[in-house]
């Protein structure tokens, strides 16, 4: 599904966020990248959607070398992954609707289709009935659905969440968790960035540990690790 | 492109319009301003150039022949005369007609003249106007040449130093118009610039769901253009109403031969297409650099 050769990331101002880094992740896996503030989780989870690029090394997602793909071709990668922030990135300007039809509307997919697939999707997320509203008249929690919503409305078989908990209590998070783990045991794949220790030492998942740049460890049914 | 993906953006871009609310009235209206100022120059500047034409219009060559010169002198200065590329028109004055003219516009004393009429007292005269008033000093020089032609009047130091003045006046109109419309263009694009600078998170977060560049600028485009044309339509207007009530002012106080404004049509509609485009490009071109430095997601 996922696999990193040699990955090495230095940002134009020089500091090192990546060294060497070499994992393969599988299809359906649910993992967890965790590390201190500073460690690279984000410059890992930005690598696979192509926020960022590689400085050095390949980076293959479903058997398609990413590292090579022309810019131009970036928007066809982002649409067969789907990606939530920790600040939610809607667009303010729009209804939750409007929202996840945006990601559909890209695919210039026919509206009747965009239609009934936004109302699915909604439907997964538990929102349907906040389909007009927008996203200053949500919730925290109910934003961060609309948004998984629109990650998973292109049916991507990798969903990658960039600390999705980080701005919710931990009632609103373990929602959030439940959700993502409906998502994984419908078959995607998910690789999320957390700080949310409770979170990940309760899920039994895999664990990806970032220090300095480094993968420092990788457990099957990890815990977390850090005394926060 | 599909055609309904065509459709989707011309619909977003409408939308947007209402969408960003007071930021769009904020642009239309700053549009709006800059154009009134740039159409009031144009009308001026339209204006002035036309009293300018009209007053160097007048400027006419008169060719003296000399008394004793022969019917066929006359054909053959003439011929010269029209086939010259600059002349626009001839006319014939022939001595007879011009001592006719003289004795009537001397009243009763003109009955002293009566006595000539038989004889050749006054020359043959040739009134040329040329197409561009400015070319009579050429076509002079030619025409003192021909034998037959005693004397020729091209006005002298008079239309001398008028031909300076007009010429100064369209100069400085002309420095006047494109220094007012750079002004305008600066003012129109800071405000854009404001206006989308506020929307590079909008733009990023498109790119970040997978548009592609062209997807996220279609709507910026069309709703750049629609507000141009926003921003010019209500000038025109002000400006037609306005011009409208000038022009019936004027007719009403002064009666001036060469004050002689230009009518509102076509002048108006001429504006109206300058502003028009002038507010589209403005629009077009506003949104199309502020969204380029966003897209790099």
């Amino acid at each position: 599904m996922i696999e990193m050769h040699d990955v090495s990331k230095v940002y134009a101002n020089g500091v090192q966020a990546l060294h060497n880094i070499n994992v393969v992740i599988e299809k359906n896996q649910f993992v967890y990248i965790v590390g201190p503030s500073g460690a690279g989780k984000s410059t890992f989870i930005k690598l696979m959607y192509r926020e960022e690029k590689p400085t050095t090394g390949q980076i293959y997602i479903n058997g398609q070398n990413i590292t090579q793909l022309k810019n131009r071709h970036t928007p066809y990668l982002r649409r067969a992954v789907g990606v939530v922030f920790q600040d939610y990135k809607l667009l303010p300007k729009l209804t939750a609707f409007e929202n996840v039809a945006f990601a559909l509307e890209v695919t210039e997919r026919p509206p009747r289709e965009i239609k009934r697939r936004v109302f699915e999707t909604l439907e997964l997320v538990n929102l349907r009935h906040k389909a007009r509203s927008y996203p200053h008249e949500l919730s925290g929690g109910e934003q961060q659905r609309v948004a998984i919503a629109r990650a998973l409305v292109n049916n991507p078989s990798l969903l990658i969440a960039d600390e999705p908990t980080g701005n919710l209590d931990p009632d609103t998070s373990w929602e959030i968790m439940q959700l993502f783990e409906k998502i994984n045991l419908n078959g995607t794949t998910i690789i999320m960035a957390t700080h949310d220790k409770e979170i990940v030492n309760r899920m039994k998942k895999r664990v990806i540990a970032i220090e300095n740049g480094r993968i420092v460890r990788d457990e099957l049914r990890g815990e977390y690790g850090y005394e926060d | 492109m599909k055609i309904r993906t065509l459709g989707r953006h011309l619909r977003e871009g409408v939308k947007n319009v209402g969408r960003n609310g007071w930021m769009t009235v904020a642009s239309i209206v700053s549009l709006s301003v800059t154009l009134l100022i740039l159409g009031s120059i144009l009308i001026i500047a339209f204006n002035l150039n036309h009293i300018t034409t009209n007053v160097e219009s007048g400027m006419e060559l008169r060719v003296f022949l000399r008394l004793d010169a022969t019917e066929e002198h006359v054909q053959d200065v003439e011929k010269a005369i029209e086939t010259m590329p600059q002349v626009k028109e001839t006319t014939f004055i022939p001595g007879d007609e011009a001592l006719d003219r003289l004795i009537a516009s001397l009243g009763s004393d003109g009955k002293h003249f009566e006595d000539f009429k038989d004889e050749q007292v006054l020359p043959h005269v040739f009134v040329v106007r040329t197409t561009v008033p400015q070319d009579i000093y050429q076509v002079a020089e030619e025409v003192r040449k021909l034998p037959a032609v005693e004397k020729v009047n091209d006005g002298g130091e008079t239309t001398r130093t008028l031909f300076q003045v007009t010429g100064m006046i369209r100069n400085a109109g002309l420095v006047f118009t494109v220094g007012l419309a750079f002004t305008a263009l600066l003012l129109i694009i800071n405000t854009i610039r404001m206006t989308i600078s506020m929307r590079k998170q909008e733009i990023e977060i498109m790119k970040l769901v997978g548009a592609t560049n062209a997807f996220v600028r279609w709507p910026f485009f069309v709703e750049g253009v629609l507000m141009g044309l926003i921003g010019a339509i209500i000038p025109i207007l002000i400006l037609s109403f306005g011009y409208n009530r000038l022009l019936e002012y004027v007719m009403e106080r002064f009666k001036l031969p060469f004050f002689d404004l230009l009518p509102i049509s076509p002048l108006i509609y001429q504006v109206a297409c300058i502003l028009l485009g002038m507010g589209a490009l403005i629009g077009f071109w506003g949104s199309m650099i502020s969204v380029r430095r966003f897209l790099k997601v």
